[in-house]
């Protein structure tokens, strides 16, 4: 079974002794589930708490060669993103874009005072590091981080069980980064994750990776999440999977992300000057020709990614680029692409599943209410 | 009780065939979400595909396991289709199939030989 191509979690001893079902994904054997199964997890980290690893993301350092001002304005010429803005010990969302303004990679990072902590998505990663390196070298040094662990502790229930274990994190709030110690070892800890739900990711050294996941497990709320639960939480909280829902062709626009563009690259001295800004900038201003909405099918059937949508008039209008069963909604959600006059919340569009022409509703996203700490 | 390579279960019930699928085919899909049936009445061909289930990773068919006449399908699937994982030996049954001659099940493993399949 064993893929010599295919790299090993850090934990992965321990994925398999919580009875974790290993696939390959992004380059890693990955756990998609435990024997809970994906909908038992899913339901328990919207009502207690769940930790996943995520330890294949990219972990970046970038630390500035003269100041951080330089590197700011360096990173904020790589997407369409307020890096100087961003204080010290907050983190933000960003997207690299390309020439013709589409998504290279959506990321997070965070203004750690005397360098920016970036992560990135695992199937990127290396080109991430290139182009960094690339657009960066000036004014920085790019550390790709391959010996820490990332761990995601997700739930209603998170704040409580980390505090527990480092009352440190009690104060944060949701986008704040902190470095507080556990047993002796400094964490990296960000409150911030991708279920929707309140949340910490945090890295730390391999060498304390597995006594820290253990304590995780051990608290009562806590049960390992795998990367099915990952993605039905992520869907209803109308989050973007790189690769499905965002690419090189969608632009930020287009993919309604209108909310990580902030003024100050759309407006006054810093306006543009990221790769795509030209498209970029004219379709916020006009409003772009399709853009991703939220669909809910009239049925049971999930609609997965690929479905085709077409008006009631039977016009080819758009596409599924991400659908499966909700639990939490306990239904079907799916999110995809279609024209702008299409896209108004309440429009029943057709999707196309085996061949039968099902009814499916624009809808609001997320699917599921968001429950950051704010 | 009879077997066949697609993990699906066959139990005589009078004359009709009822078709369902194995708690080793059950734990392999996960949690099933949705099932579609055919209509009844209707006349299947072995291999033709007759039943959808979605389960939170995938959608995956049942096949006809032998010619026959679809006499009655398990509506209560529609509305609860996590009796596939609840109960698949039992009450997450999916169709009834009228066939010719019941000797056509001759032909499938016994839990034996399915044991030995899976194991």
């Amino acid at each position: 079974m064993a893929d010599p191509e295919l790299k090993r979690l850090s934990l992965h001893d321990l994925h398999v002794a919580l009875g974790g079902k290993m696939v390959p994904f992004a380059g890693y054997e990955m756990p998609v589930q435990y024997p809970a199964g994906v909908m038992k997890e899913h339901l328990h980290t919207r009502s207690a708490a769940g930790v996943f690893d995520v330890s294949h993301m990219g972990q970046v350092i970038l630390r500035p060669k003269t100041d951080m001002v330089a590197l700011a304005l360096a990173f904020e010429a790589m997407m369409p993103v307020d890096v100087l803005g961003l204080a010290e010990g907050r983190q933000r969302y960003g997207l690299f874009t390309n020439d013709t303004g589409g998504i290279i990679d959506d990321l997070m990072f965070a203004n750690c005072g005397d360098h920016l902590f970036v992560v990135v998505n695992a199937a990127c990663k290396e080109a991430d590091v290139a182009h960094m390196r690339a657009c960066l070298s000036d004014v920085a040094t790019v550390e790709y981080i391959e010996n820490r662990v990332l761990l995601a502790l997700q739930g209603p229930q998170a704040g409580e069980v980390l505090a527990r274990l480092v009352p440190k994190v009690f104060a944060m709030r949701f986008m704040d980064v902190a470095r507080p110690v556990w047993n002796g070892c400094e964490i990296w800890v960000s409150r911030s994750g991708y279920t929707g739900e309140d949340g910490f990711e945090i890295s730390l050294p391999e060498s304390s990776a597995e006594a820290f996941a253990k304590t995780l497990l051990d608290q009562p709320e806590v049960m390992p999440i795998g990367l099915g639960a990952r993605d039905s939480l992520r869907l209803e909280a109308g989050l973007c999977l790189y690769g499905h829902d965002i690419e090189t062709m969608t632009s930020p626009v287009e993919a309604s992300l209108n909310w990580a563009l902030q003024k100050s690259r759309r407006i006054g001295d810093r306006a543009g000057g990221f790769p795509g800004a030209d498209r970029i900038l004219a379709e916020f201003a006009a409003g772009p020709k399709r853009l991703r909405v939220g669909l809910r099918p009239e049925g049971r059937a999930p609609m997965r990614e690929g479905t085709e949508l077409f008006t009631i008039d039977g016009d080819r209008i758009g596409i599924v680029t991400s659908g499966g069963f909700g639990p939490s909604v306990e239904a079907p959600v799916a999110m995809g692409y279609v024209f702008a006059s299409s896209a108004t919340v309440g429009t029943v569009l057709l999707g196309e599943v085996r061949g039968k022409r099902l009814a499916v509703t624009v809808c609001d996203l997320p699917f599921y209410p968001t429950r950051y700490k704010r | 009780m009879k077997y066949t390579e697609d993990h699906e279960w066959l139990r005589v019930d009078g004359d009709l065939v009822v078709v369902g699928i194995t708690e080793h085919a059950a734990t392999q899909l996960g949690d099933v979400v949705f099932v579609e049936l055919p209509e009844t009445e209707t006349m299947v061909a072995s291999g033709d595909e007759v039943v959808v289930i979605e389960s939170v990773k995938a959608a995956s068919d049942i096949l006809a396991p032998v010619d026959g006449e679809i006499v009655e399908v398990n509506l209560k699937l529609l509305d609860a289709p996590g009796l596939v994982n609840d109960d698949p030996l039992g009450a997450a049954w999916f169709f009834k199939i009228k066939v010719d001659d019941l000797a056509v099940l001759d032909q499938f493993m016994d839990e034996d030989q399915y044991n030995d399949l899976i194991a």
